[in-house]
């Protein structure tokens, strides 16, 4: 885990530290299991490919996760989560891995709160964002004790 | 396989949105936290180790931020099947209020806010929001979930 980070040391446009995710068939079966998400086109090749898909797929949810990763890793323990939003425009395949990556698009106030809202997303090796979303973080200030 | 163009009628939208879940509360076990909090590869030792987590300004184990998912919701009741039966999640919009905490127990409420159809490359898809909201023993609101599924 990194360094805690603190609101004077953030500025828009900054990127956060990226994260990789290599997904395996295993750990859809580990997140299916941990989730209780058994529908079969995350594990069962024969079901995915008769539902039309090219075979089993990235449960929504766990890319979800792993982007609720990419923010609670670089809040650190005094930093809160206050949103995280995602879409699924396409699907995400194991054996491929995935970049976790953000960048802070706003440096504000709300009353005594001290907010940063990022652009997060996951990238494939081929440069596609299937997995767009927004989080917003109350970060610590140096100042507080 | 051909679908039909249209499945929604203005009377049936007007009907589900609104529709409430019955509430479901589920006990948050610090196992099943850990359990999580490994198979999504988060090695955070306040998702992951108690003891390291009494030490933390949280004062003990919590929980990722989409663990809230594991936990058992009842879908809200509409007054019609929709006969699409294959379901694609296309995302969640989440907002927290305080952490999900082990040995919390979690009540989790449902409601449509939206259901609407479309036509596209998988043929007539319905798409429908749900919002969740999740509230702990002290009655506190922890986090409310906004989540669409397509239909299709």
């Amino acid at each position: 885990m990194s360094v805690q980070v603190y609101w004077e040391d953030v500025s828009e446009g900054m990127e956060l530290p990226s994260l990789v995710n290599e997904t395996t068939t295993r750990q859809l079966v580990q997140y299916a299991g941990a989730s209780g998400d058994f529908y079969e086109i995350h594990y069962d090749k024969d079901f995915a490919t008769n539902t039309g898909l090219p075979g089993v797929i990235i449960h929504g949810a766990l890319k979800n996760a792993f982007l609720g990763y990419l923010m609670t890793d670089w809040a650190g323990e005094l930093g809160w989560l206050r949103k995280l939003s995602c879409q699924y425009r396409g699907m995400d395949y194991p054996g491929i891995p995935l970049t976790a990556k953000g960048v802070i698009t706003r440096k504000y106030q709300d009353g005594e709160a001290l907010l940063v809202d990022c652009d997060i997303m996951l990238e494939n090796p081929e440069g596609e964002i299937n997995t767009p979303g927004t989080a917003t973080v109350e970060l610590p200030s140096r100042n507080n004790f | 396989m051909t679908t039909p163009d249209s499945f929604l009628t203005e009377t049936m939208i007007s009907e589900a949105i609104g529709s409430e879940s019955s509430p479901v509360t589920s006990k948050i076990e610090a196992g099943a936290i850990i359990r999580f909090a490994e198979a999504i590869g988060d090695t955070n030792s306040i998702f992951n180790d108690e003891i390291m987590a009494r030490k933390s300004r949280y004062g003990g184990l919590i929980a990722p931020p989409t663990f809230l998912r594991s936990i058992k919701t009842i879908p809200p009741e509409i007054p019609f099947e929709i006969p699409f039966h294959r379901i694609l999640d296309a995302g969640s919009s989440w907002e927290y209020f305080h952490p999900v905490r082990a040995n919390d127990a979690i009540t989790a409420i449902g409601k449509v806010i939206d259901i609407n159809e479309r036509n596209g490359r998988l043929g007539l898809m319905v798409f429908m929001t749900t919002e969740i909201s999740y509230t702990n023993q002290f009655n506190e609101l922890i986090a409310t979930q906004v989540n669409t599924t397509i239909r299709y």
